[in-house]
C-alpha cells in the first residue's frame, strides 16, 4: 500500500500459511472440526429441521423411552429429546461462544495496553487482573450469575466476565516479547501512532497463542455454563440447554435415564471437540515444534 | 532467596485489598437480603430489624467495609449469619476437608496423567499416542457433576460398592474416610490428569530429544533406562511446578464435586452460603482461596527456581 | 516392599468392606441442614426434625393432627379462653440432670419472650404472663383470648429447656442446645451431620429403642435415595414423589407417606407497590378464570406421581377445616375464556416468578400451557429463592409462586397471609370482614364455632382469589426394612418413638 508498509517485513502471513497445512495434517485437529462442524450445523439448522417443537408438552409422552416416534425419548413433560438437543446446541455452542468472545473483546485490548505502555498502566491492570485470577472462576461466576439474575445471557456474560483476565495476562506477555522486534521498532522508527502500532503490528503477531487459548476456553465455557445451568442459574424454562436439561434430569435418573444420557453426552463431544481442535491449533501455531 | 520471597508477598497486599473490595462489592450488590432469606417462613419483622442492626447491615457500605477489614487485622472474619458461627471457625472446619479432597485427586491426576504423558511421548504420533490423549482428554470434557452423578448410579446404587455421599475425617476412621473420597476425588483429579498428562508429553518430548539423551542412548542404555533415570526427572521438573498451580486450583475447583457428593467442604460452604447470602461466609471463604491461590503461585515459582540449577545460580 | 502389599491389600480389603454395623445406630437423611439449634431462635423445618427427637415440648401433636400430652399431661382453658393452665408431668429430667419443672418453664417462656434474637415473639405476642402456680403447675394469663397458643406450645415455643444452661449460654445456647426429650446433643458439624445419643433418664425412655442417631443434610433427593439404597442412612425424609415407585418396588425399602398441612399456591400482587397494576391483579374474574383454567388433578398426577391432591383452600381437602362447599374446582376452559372476555381481554399477559428449582418449574411450566389455552400469556420469571422472597415481600412482582410447610392450628395457614396486617401477607389484600372473621376464629376455644367462621372466609377468599391455591405435597419418607415403627404425621416430623431397628 505504501512504502511504510513495504518497508517493515511481517512474518506472520508465512507462518498463517504454513500453520494452515499442519493443522490440516493433524488428526486431532481434523477430528475437532468435524465434530464442530456437525453440531454447528444442527444448531443452525435446528430451525428448518423436521423436528417437532422443542417447547411442545404433551402429558400423554411423559418420559418415554426412546422409540420410533421420539429417537432420543421423552422428558419430564413429554417434550422430544432430540429436538431439545438440537435446539439446546445453540444455546451450549452459543454461550461458550459468546463468552470467550467477550472475555478476548474485553481482555485482549487491556493486554495490549498493558504490555505496550508499562509503567503504572501495566501495574494497575496486571493487579486487578491478579486479583480476577485469584478468585475461583466457578464461584465468581455463580456470584455474578446470582447477580445478574439467572438467564442464559446472564450465565453468558458471568463467563466471559471471569475468563478476562486469562486472557489479558496472556496478551501482555505476548505483547512484552513482541515489542521488542525489528518490524515494531521500525514502525516506530517510521513515527507511526501507537494506535497503529499495537492494531496493525503488534496484535496480529500475537494472535496466535490467542487463538488456541480461545478454543481451548471455549470448552471450559460450555462446561461452565453447563455447571450454571445445573445449579439453576442458566438456561431458564421452558428454553433448552444441554446444563439445563442435565438439572432437570437429575431428578429421574433411574427412571428416565436417557434424560441424563444424551445431553451429558452432546457436552463430553463438543468439549472434547475443541480441546481437540485447541490443541491441534497449538501445535501447528507453536514455533517451537517446525 | 528470602528477599524474593519478601518481595513477592508486599505485592500480594494490594491483590489481596482488591479482591476483598471487588467481593464486597460483588455481595452487596446481589439481590436479596439475606435476613428475610434466613427468616425463611418466620419473618417477624421487629426482629428482622434487630438482626440487620446486630449484623450492620443497615450501615452504609463502606463503613461496613472498613468495619470487616478491621476485623480481619485482629483475626476476626465476622460470623455466618446462618448459624451464628465464627468464619474462621468454619473455615478451620471445612478447609482440611477440602484439603483431603484435593489430595486425593492429585494422586489420581498424577496417577493417571504423568504415565500418559510419559507413554505418549515415548511413541510420539502412533496410535498409542493418539489414543493416550484422548483418554486424557475426555477426563477435561467431561462435566464433573455428570460423571460424579453416573458414578454414584453406577457404583453405589447398582453395585453398592461404595457410599454414595457424605464424609469421614481420616483421622477419626481412615477406612470409611477413604471410602467416601474415591469417587469425588477421581472425578475431580481426572480432568488434571489430561493438563498434567499434555504437560508430561511435551516436556518428556523435549527432553528426549536433547543432546545428553542421544548420548546416553549412543552409549548403548535400555529405552527403559534411559526414560526412567534419565529423561523422566528431568521432565518432572516443569510437572512439579505445575502441580503446585494445579493445587491452588483444586481447592477452588472442588465446587461441584462437592455438591455432588455432599461434602461439607469449601466449594459447598461457599455455594450454600452464596445462596443464602451468607455474606461474611462468602467473603472469608473467597479471600481464603485467594491467600491459597497466591502462596501456591509463590510455592510454583519458587519450586521452579529451586529445582532448575541455572536459576538458582542466578539468584 | 511386603510392607507396602500388606498395606495396599488392607485398603483395598478396607475399601470394599462392607459397612459395619455397629449398636443401634439410626442414620436420617434430611433435606437441608438445619439453623442454630435454639429453640427460641431457630426458624428451618429441618431443624424442627432434630428438635422432635432432642426437645420434648409442652403438648405434641397425633397424627390426626390432634393436641397430646408431653411434658404438660392435662391442661385447661378458662376465663373466656384467657387463661390457659397446664399441669406438668413429674420427675422429668433435662439432659444436663437439672429437674424439668414449672420454674423451668415460665424461665423458658420468658426466654422466648425476651431474648432479643428470638423468633417465637409473634407465636407468643398473646401471652401476658407467665407464673408457676405450684412446683408443676404453670398459668398463662393471656391479652385476649387466643385459642392457637396450644399449637404454637406444640412446636418451638413450647420446647423447655434448661434454665440452667440457657443462662449460661444466652443467644449461644444453640452451640450446646439442653432439652429434656429423647436424645441428648453430642456434636456437630455444619453441612455435614448432628449426631445425638439416647438420653438415659428420658421419662419416656422405655420407648426408645434406639442409641444414636446422626442426621445429614443431603440436598439432593436423587443422592439422598442413593445412600438409602446403599445403605449408607436408614430414613430419609422429603422423596422425590417421581421416586416413589422405585422405593415400593424395592424389597429392601418401605415408604410411608401423608398429605401435608401445608399448600401450594400462586400470590397474585393485589395492592403490593406498583406492580399491583396489572390486569390480573386489579380484576378478580381474570384471578376466578386462571383458578379454573388448571387442571388440578393433571397436574399433580404428573408432577407428583398422584402422591398430592389438589386443592383450593389453605387446607388439605382431608381436613376438618377444609369448606367442603366449596370443593376444588375440575377445569372448565370454556367458563375461564367466558370470564377474561367479561373483564374485557382477549390475551391476558402476566409475569410469573418463580424459584428456580426442577419440580417447581415443571409444576409452572404445565399450568403456563394450560392457561395459555384459557387466554393466558404467562411469561415465567426463574429467581433464585432469595431473590424471590425478596421482590415478594416488596411488592415487585405481578404473580409468585410460593410454598407454606404449614401449621397446626388452622389459623397458622390463614390468618398471617391474609389478614390486613398479616406479617406475610405479600399480596397486600386487605378486607376488613376477612380479619374480622379470622379474628373472631382465634379467639374461640369452641371449635364448631371457629368451623363456622373459617367456612364464612373461605367462601369471600374463594371469590376475590388473592392466592390461587394449587394443592397439596405429601410428605414421603423411605426407610430400610429393618426400620418398623415409624408413623406418618402430616406435620412432617420423625417421631423416634418407638421406631426400631433390627
Amino acid at each position: 500500500m505504501t512504502a511504510i508498509d513495504q518497508s517493515i517485513v511481517v512474518p506472520e502471513k508465512r507462518q498463517g500459511s504454513r500453520a494452515w497445512r499442519k493443522l490440516k495434517a493433524s488428526r486431532s485437529a481434523t477430528a475437532g472440526l468435524v465434530i464442530i462442524g456437525f453440531f454447528v450445523l444442527l444448531a443452525l439448522c435446528a430451525p428448518i429441521l423436521p423436528i417437532p417443537d422443542p417447547i411442545a408438552t404433551s402429558w400423554s409422552a411423559i418420559r418415554k423411552a426412546p422409540s420410533a416416534a421420539h429417537w432420543l425419548g421423552t422428558d419430564d413433560l413429554g417434550r422430544d429429546i432430540l429436538s431439545r438437543m438440537i435446539w439446546g446446541a445453540r444455546a451450549s455452542l452459543m454461550a461458550g461462544i459468546f463468552s470467550v468472545t467477550l472475555a478476548v473483546v474485553i481482555g485482549v485490548p487491556f493486554g495490549v495496553l498493558a504490555g505496550y505502555f508499562g509503567g503504572w498502566v501495566d501495574l494497575v491492570i496486571s493487579r486487578i487482573t491478579e486479583a480476577l485470577l485469584a478468585m475461583p472462576f466457578l464461584i465468581m461466576a455463580i456470584a455474578l450469575a446470582a447477580f445478574l439474575g439467572p438467564s442464559l445471557t446472564n450465565a453468558m456474560i458471568s463467563i466471559g466476565l471471569t475468563a478476562m483476565p486469562i486472557f489479558v495476562r496472556l496478551t501482555r506477555g505476548q505483547v512484552l516479547a513482541v515489542k521488542q522486534e525489528d518490524f515494531v521498532e521500525g514502525a516506530r522508527s517510521v513515527g507511526l501512532g501507537h494506535i497503529d502500532i499495537m492494531t496493525r503490528y503488534i496484535l496480529p503477531n500475537v494472535m496466535a497463542p490467542i487463538i488456541v487459548q480461545a478454543t481451548l476456553t471455549v470448552a471450559t465455557a460450555i462446561i461452565a455454563e453447563a455447571s450454571l445451568s445445573f445449579l439453576g442459574l442458566g438456561q431458564q424454562p421452558p428454553a433448552a440447554s444441554w446444563g439445563s436439561m442435565l438439572n432437570v434430569a437429575k431428578n429421574f435418573l433411574s427412571q428416565a435415564p436417557w434424560m441424563a444420557m444424551w445431553p451429558g453426552a452432546a457436552i463430553f463431544l463438543v468439549v472434547i471437540g475443541f480441546n481437540l481442535l485447541g490443541d491441534g491449533l497449538r501445535d501447528a501455531l507453536d514455533p517451537r515444534e517446525h | 532467596m528470602p528477599v524474593y520471597i519478601g518481595k513477592r508477598l508486599l505485592v500480594a497486599i494490594p491483590t489481596l485489598l482488591i479482591i476483598s473490595i471487588f467481593v464486597f462489592s460483588l455481595q452487596k450488590l446481589l439481590p436479596g437480603d439475606p435476613i428475610l432469606a434466613m427468616a425463611g417462613e418466620e419473618r417477624d419483622p421487629a426482629v428482622l430489624e434487630l438482626l440487620r442492626e446486630k449484623y450492620h447491615l443497615n450501615d452504609p457500605i463502606p463503613v461496613q467495609y472498613v468495619r470487616w477489614v478491621g476485623g480481619v487485622l485482629s483475626g476476626d472474619l465476622g460470623v455466618s449469619l446462618r448459624t451464628n458461627q465464627p468464619v474462621t471457625e468454619l473455615i478451620a472446619e471445612k478447609l482440611p476437608v477440602t484439603i483431603q479432597l484435593a489430595v486425593m485427586a492429585m494422586i489420581f491426576a498424577f496417577a493417571i496423567g504423568i504415565p500418559a504423558g510419559i507413554i505418549a511421548a515415548v511413541y510420539k504420533n502412533s496410535l498409542i499416542d493418539y489414543i493416550a490423549s484422548i483418554v486424557a482428554l475426555s477426563g477435561l470434557s467431561v462435566p464433573n457433576f455428570w460423571l460424579g452423578i453416573m458414578l454414584i448410579l453406577l457404583v453405589s446404587v447398582n453395585l453398592g460398592w461404595l457410599p454414595a455421599s457424605g464424609f469421614e475425617s481420616i483421622f477419626v476412621d481412615p477406612v470409611r474416610s477413604l471410602q467416601t473420597m474415591v469417587m469425588p476425588a477421581f472425578v475431580l483429579g481426572n480432568a488434571l490428569a489430561a493438563t498434567l498428562m499434555r504437560h508430561t508429553r511435551s516436556s518428556m518430548l523435549g527432553v528426549l530429544s536433547a543432546d545428553y539423551i542421544r548420548t546416553a542412548r549412543a552409549k548403548g542404555l535400555t529405552p527403559k533406562q534411559i526414560i526412567l533415570s534419565h529423561s523422566f526427572r528431568n521432565a518432572l521438573l516443569p510437572v512439579v511446578t505445575l502441580s503446585a498451580l494445579l493445587f491452588g486450583e483444586l481447592l477452588a475447583g472442588a465446587v461441584l464435586t462437592e455438591q455432588i457428593f455432599t461434602i461439607p467442604g469449601f466449594g459447598k460452604l461457599i455455594v450454600d452460603a452464596v445462596f443464602n447470602r451468607d455474606y461474611a461466609v462468602v467473603q472469608g471463604v473467597v479471600m481464603c482461596t485467594a491467600v491459597g491461590f497466591i502462596l501456591m503461585n509463590l510455592i510454583a515459582d519458587i519450586l521452579y527456581v529451586l529445582l532448575n540449577p541455572r536459576l538458582r545460580a542466578s539468584l | 516392599m511386603n510392607r507396602i502389599l500388606s498395606w495396599t491389600t488392607a485398603l483395598a480389603l478396607g475399601l470394599f468392606a462392607a459397612f459395619q454395623a455397629g449398636a443401634v445406630d439410626l442414620r436420617i437423611g434430611l433435606q437441608d441442614d438445619a439453623d442454630v439449634l435454639d429453640p427460641a431462635q431457630s426458624r428451618t423445618f429441618v431443624g424442627r426434625i432434630v428438635y422432635t427427637a432432642m426437645c420434648d415440648k409442652l403438648v405434641d401433636v397425633s397424627p390426626d393432627l390432634k393436641i397430646v400430652p408431653q411434658l404438660a399431661t392435662e391442661w385447661a382453658w378458662s376465663e373466656g379462653g384467657k387463661v390457659l393452665t397446664m399441669k406438668l408431668r413429674p420427675n422429668v429430667k433435662f439432659h444436663d440432670g437439672t429437674t424439668m419443672d414449672a420454674e423451668a418453664v415460665v424461665a423458658t417462656i420468658q426466654r422466648n419472650l425476651t431474648l432479643p434474637e428470638s423468633r417465637r415473639k409473634s407465636e407468643l405476642a398473646s401471652v401476658d404472663k407467665v407464673e408457676a402456680t405450684s412446683p408443676l403447675e404453670v398459668k398463662f394469663t393471656l391479652k385476649k383470648p387466643d385459642v392457637t397458643l396450644l399449637a404454637q406450645l406444640s412446636d418451638r415455643a413450647g420446647m423447655i429447656v434448661s434454665p440452667k444452661a440457657a443462662k449460661e449460654l444466652g443467644a449461644n445456647f444453640g452451640s450446646k442446645p439442653v432439652c429434656a426429650g429423647p436424645f441428648k446433643f453430642v456434636e456437630r458439624v455444619q453441612q455435614d451431620r448432628i449426631v445425638l445419643e439416647k438420653f438415659q433418664d428420658y421419662w419416656n425412655k422405655d420407648q426408645i429403642f434406639i442409641d444414636k442417631v446422626t442426621y445429614l443434610p443431603i440436598p439432593d433427593s436423587t443422592v439422598r435415595l442413593a445412600n438409602l439404597q446403599s445403605g449408607d442412612l436408614d430414613l430419609i425424609e422429603r422423596l422425590a414423589p417421581t421416586d416413589a415407585p422405585a422405593v415400593k418396588s424395592d424389597p429392601k425399602l418401605s415408604y410411608a407417606d401423608v398429605v401435608n398441612i401445608g399448600n401450594m399456591s400462586i400470590y397474585v400482587n393485589i395492592a403490593n407497590g406498583a406492580r399491583a397494576d396489572n390486569p390480573v391483579g386489579k380484576d378478580k374474574r381474570l384471578r376466578q378464570a386462571f383458578s379454573l383454567a388448571i387442571d388440578r388433578d393433571a397436574l399433580m398426577q404428573i408432577v407428583f406421581e398422584g402422591t398430592a391432591v389438589g386443592g383450593n383452600q389453605p387446607f388439605p381437602p382431608s381436613s376438618p377445616w377444609y369448606d367442603k362447599s366449596i370443593p376444588v374446582p375440575t377445569r372448565d376452559v370454556e367458563k375461564a375464556k367466558a370470564l377474561i372476555k367479561a373483564a374485557g381481554f382477549d390475551r391476558v399477559p402476566v409475569e410469573l416468578q418463580i424459584p428456580n428449582n426442577p419440580v417447581v418449574a415443571q409444576t409452572m411450566q404445565i399450568i403456563q400451557s394450560m392457561v395459555a389455552e384459557a387466554g393466558f400469556d404467562v411469561t415465567l420469571k426463574s429467581t433464585e429463592f432469595a431473590t424471590l422472597l425478596d421482590e415478594q415481600t416488596r411488592g415487585n412482582y405481578q404473580m409468585s409462586r410460593s410454598d407454606w410447610s404449614g401449621r397446626v392450628d388452622p389459623d397458622g395457614n390463614i390468618h398471617q397471609f391474609l389478614t390486613c396486617k398479616g406479617g406475610l401477607n405479600d399480596t397486600k389484600y386487605c378486607n376488613p370482614e376477612v380479619d374480622k372473621l379470622l379474628d373472631e376464629a382465634r379467639a374461640s376455644t369452641d371449635d364448631a364455632v371457629r368451623k363456622q367462621k373459617y367456612d364464612a372466609a373461605a367462601v369471600i377468599l374463594n371469590e376475590d382469589l388473592p392466592m390461587i391455591f394449587i394443592g397439596h405435597q405429601s410428605w414421603i419418607w423411605a426407610m430400610k426394612k429393618s426400620v418398623t415403627g415409624f408413623v406418618a404425621n402430616p406435620d412432617g416430623m420423625i417421631r423416634l418413638q418407638g421406631v426400631k431397628k433390627s
